[in-house]
């Protein structure tokens, strides 16, 4: 099995970290001569959604990728991934892939003294760790897609499909778990 | 050291890894940086080129103006406080800074200590031309490195040597035998600990960004491949011809900063670079404040 990573900013190391232990090969999509490899499954990382939003489309990988998330291939985001996967926005104007059924809420708990970490249930895992930068949460999922966990009453990870997403980040953990539950979707 | 508060502040250090931070004066040059595709702006009252053609003492930004650009954007907005000067830190945090830079820009408050940076929820990017600075900073609480550059020059001299020192003595400590690194760390002033962490796992325990000089797209590339983990840029953004255009070919050469013919294009047609000035022609190194 090959996961692309996502590697236009953020902390896409820390997934490929995670993929290697889980024995799964992966390697960085930075331009579009990347799509030419072949890959069964997709993550798009932690980071700022402003700056991948941009660079997925200048780059021109945006079309590709939307249409390979619409055509059933697996795909994971963290934060800035949620956001760029998220039908929409509740408090930005932005739109970027629009493939999952969640409405997303950009830096939702405020400002880098906002952001914590926690130990929370995850639907089909168990409780795990939760590390929240400057996270979104979701307002609300539609259509087919299913809350994984809630954080104090707010949605923070859902799956729709073949499309998993948290607003907080397992790779700077160490528990596998949350990217095993990925690899077997 | 290793508290939960470190960790999370480390962590957003992570997230803004292969992106560029710009420095920025006024809300209308956020907006243009955000657009641009930086990863965070820095607010600044003046760009380091104008700190040092002004002379006199440099201080923190008035609150107001870094309140206005964090009312302008919605990534992570950092301002720098004098070394030393922990009540100009006190307010940053305050006001919510998401990250403070104590900075060598700025004059120095205090000339022998720094802010103790563990005493602080917010989080701290620190200047290195070494990696004993680099160490030392860490375990006063910075949550990230930049190398000290040379502010304000457009000369990327400076930042070039501290990166290769750095990465030099990183590579050195991983060679060491085990009860070597005792003495390692005595020679560079700091806690075997983190010497013990630099030399197993071959980087710094946070992330290192490459700051001072960057002007060009290349500047940019030069820096990533040296092993800059991402990329300050300050007067070479809002000094140059074409701000806008200049800030998003260098967002693009650090995502692909080994692609040659990429970075060729993103160079074409960027108007006048700043004009700079030689690391000789320098009458004030600020690279030298605060060890």
């Amino acid at each position: 099995m090959t996961v692309a990573v996502l590697a236009l900013q953020g902390a896409f190391i820390e997934h490929e970290k995670m993929l290697a232990e889980l024995g799964a090969d992966s390697f960085e999509i930075r331009q579009r001569r990347d799509l030419d490899r072949s890959f069964d499954r997709l993550i798009i990382p932690g980071g700022e959604s402003t700056v991948m939003g941009k660079l997925i489309r200048e780059l021109d990988l945006f079309d590709d990728i939307k249409l390979r998330i619409e055509g059933g291939m697996p795909v994971y985001g963290t934060c800035a991934g949620l956001i760029l996967l998220a039908d929409s926005i509740s408090n930005d104007s932005a739109r970027h892939l629009q493939t999952m059924s969640i409405v997303a809420n950009r830096n939702a708990y405020g400002r880098q003294l906002g952001s914590f970490f926690t130990r929370a249930e995850f639907k089909g895992i168990g409780e795990i760790p939760m590390t929240f930068i400057r996270a979104p949460y979701i307002d609300e999922v539609f259509g087919d897609a299913e809350i994984l966990a809630e954080v104090n009453g707010k949605i923070v990870a859902a799956k729709q499909k073949n499309q998993l997403v948290t607003a907080f980040h397992p790779e700077l953990n160490d528990d596998l778990r949350v990217h095993e539950y990925f690899l077997n979707m | 050291m290793f508290n939960e508060r470190f960790e999370l502040n480390k962590n957003l250090a992570q997230m803004l890894k292969g992106g560029v931070i710009m420095d920025v004066t006024t809300p209308e040059q956020a907006k243009i940086a955000q657009e641009a595709g930086a990863c965070a702006v820095m607010a600044l009252e003046r760009i380091p080129a104008d700190i040092r053609a002004a002379g006199g003492v440099a201080r923190m930004s008035d609150p107001k103006m870094i309140k206005g650009i964090q009312e302008a954007v919605t990534i992570p907005v950092m301002a720098k406080c004098r070394i030393g000067h922990f009540a100009e830190a006190q307010i940053l945090e305050a006001i919510e800074i998401d990250y403070i830079d104590e900075s060598e820009v700025l004059s120095p408050a205090d000339d022998k200590y720094h802010i103790d940076k563990t005493k602080f929820k917010v989080p701290f990017v620190c200047g290195a031309k070494d990696l004993g600075e680099a160490l030392r900073r860490i375990s006063e609480g910075a949550s990230m490195i930049r190398t000290k550059g040379e502010p304000g020059t457009g000369d990327v001299v400076q930042a070039v040597r501290h990166m290769r020192m750095m990465q030099q003595e990183i590579r050195r400590l991983t060679s060491m035998a085990e009860d070597e690194l005792y003495q390692a760390a005595k020679d560079l002033q700091v806690d075997y600990n983190l010497v013990k962490y630099v030399a197993e796992n071959g980087k710094l325990p946070v992330v290192n960004f490459a700051a001072g000089g960057v002007a060009t797209p290349a500047d940019a590339a030069l820096m990533m491949q040296l092993g800059a983990e991402g990329v300050f840029v300050g007067s070479g953004i809002f000094k140059s011809g074409n701000p806008a255009k200049r800030a998003a070919a260098i967002v693009k050469a650090v995502t692909n900063f080994t692609d040659a013919k990429m970075i060729a294009e993103l160079s074409e047609d960027l108007g006048e670079a700043m004009v700079g000035i030689n690391e000789q022609e320098i009458q004030l190194l600020m690279a030298e404040r605060g060890k």
